[in-house]
């Protein structure tokens, strides 16, 4: 087994605001792992430096054989092999399902027009949406338009996924339909990088903890470390969640 | 023919010039929005340097009359020994005026769309130029349109400016047969009215095109 995701010592400023101080730390293939901590303990911005969204001062950061901190990265070929759901979901308005699913295959992949809906379709029966495929999403609730999202990410075909927050806008029950979607593509052998809140899911589906606490990851492992936290911060982080 | 009556031949000529009004105003519609787009891609441009020239202009067409413009594209040619019929000074000073103007909106409108859309598509391996023709353009197009068409009710009354430089349109139309007939009331008013005719429909549009998006606003958020 290799790492698909290798951070080593990234540090990462905002104007004067040091919030990454030195943040190492690896993702195996097929491997889920859970980043959480307080807001502003950085583990967005881990996140969103791993595709690039953000670029870091110092370290090295490999991505699926990318060289992420490299100048002369192929951001598209980086973006081709990780896919991203974000808090706000992020469709597209004005598509449809289908249309918010297949715009980037057919663009960037060159999938013709006639294998689009399958494409589509496939991806939306992993999420279990398959009858919304021509809705829009405002005509969809909050947890089915996160599913979509999902689902858009998948069809892309990503080699590791990237989860940040994804359940935080919505109510708990809907945030179970999300957790679960989650939870099989987990179980699929997908690689993720689920950063959240939801200590539950973190335990029972993530091979790996990571707890970030002031731009440094504080302390790690397997879910159960949750249930016996060696430092006093997470002790701290995790009895002020409950 | 001093003093004589308004007859139906002075109406037909007011029309004639209504027409030319008409395609003063389409040209500069046309040839305005297509350097418009241009401007507004330069304002949203990655590179400062495109951003600062455009910056520039526009704030130079703004705050400069277009009065003025007309008179630099049409006398000031003029004198480096480039002479230009007055349609095409007119089209060339109001299509400037239009860019800058069109651009300026047009880039709000883009700014507009949220920029988790921009990072969507990114993620999404999206090029910025698919991302802006399949994913921002046709939601900044949704915005745009109340007040696009509101500026064009005002490209079409600025278009009298180019009675100045001899263009026999509507308003230069109107001079011409008053100077004759001198019942300026009449004939002004008359002029008034058709310009009336013009703008008012494109104003009910606009304002049909912001309830209409009003609506759409609502589900969107």
């Amino acid at each position: 087994m290799s790492a698909v995701v290798k951070l080593h010592d990234i540090h990462k400023s905002f104007g004067s605001v040091e919030v990454l101080k030195g943040v190492s730390f690896e993702i195996e293939k097929g491997e889920v792992v859970a980043i959480i901590g307080r807001s502003g303990s950085g583990k967005s911005t881990a996140l969103r430096c791993i595709n690039r969204l953000e670029t870091i001062q110092s370290g090295t950061l490999e991505v699926c054989g990318h060289r992420v901190d490299d100048q002369s990265l192929d951001l598209r070929a980086l973006r081709q092999d990780v896919g991203m759901v974000f808090q706000s979901y992020n469709l597209f308005p004005h598509l449809t399902v289908e249309q918010n699913i297949t715009l980037a295959p057919r663009r960037v992949k060159g999938v013709p027009n006639r294998e689009a809906r399958a494409l589509a379709l496939e991806s939306l029966q992993r999420v279990g949406l398959a009858e919304k495929i021509d809705a829009y999403p405002e005509q969809l609730s909050g947890g089915q338009q996160q599913r979509v999202a999902i689902a858009r990410s998948l069809a892309m075909q990503p080699k590791v996924m990237l989860f940040d927050e994804v359940t935080s806008a919505l109510d708990p029950q809907l945030t179970g339909e999300v957790l679960r979607v989650m939870e099989t593509l987990a179980r699929g052998g997908m690689t993720m990088a689920v950063v959240t809140h939801e200590m539950a899911f973190a335990r029972r589906v993530a091979n790996r903890v990571i707890f970030m606490h002031q731009g440094k990851v504080w302390e790690t492992g397997p879910g159960d470390m949750l249930a016996d936290p060696k430092t006093a911060e997470l002790r701290d982080f995790i009895s002020n969640g409950l | 023919m001093m003093g004589g009556a308004f007859t139906f031949n002075h109406f037909v000529y007011l029309l004639q010039g209504m027409m030319w009004t008409v395609v003063l105003s389409a040209l500069a519609f046309v040839l305005g929005g297509v350097a418009g787009f241009g401007v507004m891609l330069m304002r949203t441009a990655r590179t400062r340097l495109l951003r600062q020239i455009s910056f520039v202009f526009v704030q130079l067409v703004q705050g400069t009359p277009l009065l003025i413009l007309l008179f630099v594209v049409y006398f000031g040619l003029g004198v480096v020994g480039i002479e230009l019929p007055p349609l095409l000074a007119a089209g060339v000073s109001l299509m400037v005026y239009s860019s800058a103007f069109l651009g300026e909106i047009w880039r709000g409108c883009v700014e507009s769309v949220p920029r988790t859309q921009w990072e969507a598509s990114e993620c999404l391996a999206l090029t910025r130029w698919q991302t802006l023709v399949d994913v921002i353009l046709p939601q900044a197009a949704r915005i745009a349109t109340p007040p696009t068409v509101g500026f064009l009710v005002q490209v079409m009354k600025s278009t009298s400016l180019a009675s100045v430089v001899g263009f026999v349109e509507l308003t230069r139309a109107a001079q011409v047969v008053n100077n004759s007939l001198f019942t300026p009331f009449l004939v002004f008013g008359i002029a008034g009215v058709l310009y009336f005719a013009l703008c008012y429909p494109l104003s009910r549009w606009s304002r049909s095109l912001e309830r209409k998006l009003n609506v759409g606003r609502r589900q969107a958020a």
